[in-house]
């Protein structure tokens, strides 16, 4: 089909979809699900996007979707089927896309026991857009381009386990396949590359070496938590692969994705009216121990600390203090050959969020700051929704990366600054 | 009739018939007591289904519908609460999740499933609205007895009429607020809140009672803003008391895996 005719499509189905019921008892999903017992729900949505510069290596469009989302989950017995899945035509990949968000089975085949078989999305820590200790995939193209924050998170193919007792409770996810992050590779996304020594895009592609085989290539995210009261304690475990392809290989020059185990733990409570978070992790880079080798990132001490409260009415403020340290920089700066820019030691970030409810709720002004002291650059997102109706949400926003320099963390993705608006329908 | 359904109506034939019989309580503090367990703790847990109609100062309306589970874990004291959203479709099956803690903070999780983000909340100013209409968290979960000093102003024949006046009065957007209780079901049938100035501009009242298991409870309220005009019409189906929720249901297990009870 092409992507013209996939557009008609859509665009033919948004007044099919956003037609009013005929009465709120018996709307289409509820008509399905008294005859099938399946819950159906879905949206339609668009979201358009231009960069704010002109970027020489990418287009000015960042963001076109037309997208297509159907849900539906059933009651199988104790089982419960649920599937999300989109399709998504990239105006600016020029491709349509199919996502498969989730296909599950969950089911509590002990009293203290539950299970998720399949894809879905898994979340866990402390930390408000910051990970540490959550290791599972994310799509950061999806984040930088305005899409609805739910795409941050990436599916993972796993089984996860979880055990509950008084003592604590245990989840173990299990993935016979490494699932990797949607990193910002190029193609649509501009970013600094050391060995060009200067911001590059669709020219210079990342295509890495994937891991592909099934229970070697595999991980494992452990976590043991337990809540006494407000005081939420968690300690997590995983073996597996670095997110994004942080190692070159010295006999291919292709880019892979290096062995990783994290160690860490996280507490959350309340405090002084307001909500207190902390969380670290170790990041043992397993195939550079020792900061020696200078084409894998070396192993890192994480931590954060973050305080949220109310600070008017409708308006709540947060801020997280995050660093990132170097293990054996010594050994890592010898190993960098002569010229190559350095990390520092260590490196700080300070977030800030901002949400403000207006309107009956309606309309949500917010705002989520990254800004790094150390290397002196940032992205800032705010954002504006508002509900037109039960089932019309306006969507407007814009993505600002600012740096110093082109080469540091934020400020390499200065070109991709950009602003986006989008308007979604629901079933 | 169950052996539960025939001690609470026993237990009304006990502690209801007094009241009809026309032995006026005197004493407001156990007047408010009543009128908070009538309120607030029928049975020891209970379910319903929510819908919030919504109509701001220029007619536009908007739905919020959820169902809502509680457990008492003792009567008047502390409790659990587990909101299920149904409507608008942007929070559809998001949970939020509260232990209230009479005398303290509450404690507040948000589950949002497109995420799987177990999000937990600051305990914000509990005077601020519940998901966007014109009821306050305060409405939702019972404003604690002890904030406030009580005056009974008058006994009618079908109200004992409550004067409320908050002992920390900075912390609240109201003066005082006066509450109509229904004499034979201490349900609270009317409450008019008057601003710093001694103007009313705040009612919220029972439309319809109904009684469920032998607890009368609020079928249809409506609380209305008078200042802006908006108002929030409340409807309650499937009302159910005694259902034997399990405390571990108002855990972080089903926040992730909501029960059937909630879902349906």
């Amino acid at each position: 089909m092409s992507l013209r005719a996939v557009f008609a499509l859509l665009l033919f189905l948004f007044p099919v979809l956003s037609a009013p019921p005929v009465r709120a008892a018996s709307s289409l999903p509820e008509r399905i699900y008294d005859s099938t017992g399946i819950e159906i729900n879905g949206f339609a949505e668009t979201v358009l996007g231009t960069r704010l510069t002109n970027d020489p290596v990418e287009k000015q469009l960042s963001a076109a979707d037309l997208r297509l989302r159907l849900e539906a989950s059933r009651d199988l017995g104790e089982t419960l089927l649920t599937f999300k899945g989109d399709l998504n035509a990239d105006g600016v990949r020029e491709e349509m896309e199919g996502d498969l968000r989730e296909l599950s089975l969950s089911l509590s085949p002990l009293p203290f026991m539950d299970l998720k078989l399949g894809r879905a999305v898994f979340t866990w820590g402390t930390g408000d857009l910051l990970f540490i200790n959550d290791t599972f995939a994310k799509d950061w193209q999806s984040f930088f381009i305005g899409r609805s924050e739910e795409y941050l998170k990436y599916p993972n193919t796993a089984l996860k386990v979880s055990l509950f007792s008084d003592l604590a409770d245990l989840d173990i996810i299990y993935s016979p396949l490494f699932g990797d992050s949607r990193h910002i590779s190029g193609e649509r996304l501009s970013y600094y590359n050391p060995m060009a020594g200067r911001i590059v895009g669709r020219e210079m592609e990342i295509d890495p070496d994937e891991p592909n085989r099934f229970f070697r290539d595999d991980e494992l995210h452990l976590r043991l938590s337990r809540t006494l009261g407000g005081l939420e304690l968690a300690l997590y475990g995983y073996s597996g692969f670095w997110q994004e392809p942080e190692g070159v290989s010295a006999v291919t020059g292709r880019p892979f994705y290096p062995r990783l185990n994290v160690w860490g733990g996280s507490v959350r409570k309340d405090l002084l009216g307001g909500i207190v978070s902390a969380e670290a992790g170790w990041y043992d880079s397993r195939d550079n121990p020792d900061a020696h080798d200078p084409l894998i990132r070396p192993s890192e001490f994480r931590w954060l600390i973050g305080y949220e409260h109310e600070l008017a009415r409708e308006l709540t403020g947060s801020v997280q203090y995050y660093v990132e340290t170097i293990q054996d920089y010594g050994n890592y700066r010898q190993a960098l050959p002569t010229g190559a820019p350095a990390r520092d030691e260590s490196t700080g970030t300070v977030t800030l969020r901002l949400t403000k409810l207006l309107l009956n709720q309606d309309l949500t002004l917010s705002l989520f700051v990254y800004y790094s002291p150390d290397r002196d650059d940032g992205y800032a997102r705010p954002r504006i929704s508002y509900r037109l109706s039960d089932r019309w949400l306006l969507t407007v926003g814009a993505n600002l990366f600012w740096g110093r320099n082109d080469n540091t963390f934020w400020g390499q993705f200065q070109d991709n600054t950009n602003i986006y608006a989008g308007l979604r329908v629901s079933m | 009739m169950s052996s539960r359904l025939f001690f609470s109506a026993l237990f009304s034939l006990v502690f209801v018939l007094p009241a009809l019989a026309g032995d006026d309580l005197t004493d407001v503090n156990e007047i408010v007591n009543r009128a908070n367990l009538a309120a607030y703790y029928a049975g020891d847990d209970g379910r319903a289904e929510v819908t919030l109609t919504i109509t701001d100062n220029q007619d536009r309306k908007r739905t919020r519908q959820f169902v809502i589970l509680r457990k008492d874990l003792e009567d008047g004291g502390e409790q659990l609460f587990y909101v299920y959203f149904k409507k608008p479709s942007d929070v559809r099956k998001m949970v939020f999740m509260v232990h209230k803690h009479p005398g303290r903070d509450d404690d507040r999780w948000l589950y949002l499933p497109a995420l799987d983000l177990v999000k937990r909340i600051a305990a914000a100013d509990k005077r601020t609205s519940f998901v966007g209409s014109h009821y306050l968290y305060e409405d939702v979960s019972g404003r604690g007895i002890d904030e406030d000093i009580h005056e009974l102003e008058k006994t009618t024949d079908t109200y004992y009429v409550v004067k409320n006046t908050p002992k920390k009065p900075d912390e609240v957007e109201f003066s005082s607020y006066t509450v109509w209780i229904d004499k034979k079901t201490f349900i609270p049938m009317k409450t008019e809140y008057l601003d710093k100035n001694g103007k009313k501009y705040r009612v919220v009242e029972a439309l319809e009672v109904q009684r469920f298991e032998g607890h009368p409870t609020v079928t249809v309220s409506r609380a209305s803003d008078l200042e802006s005009g908006g108002s929030t019409l409340a409807e309650f189906k499937a009302i159910k008391y005694d259902i034997g929720l399990k405390e571990d249901i108002f855990s972080e297990r089903y926040l992730r895996r909501p029960p059937r009870e909630a879902r349906r």
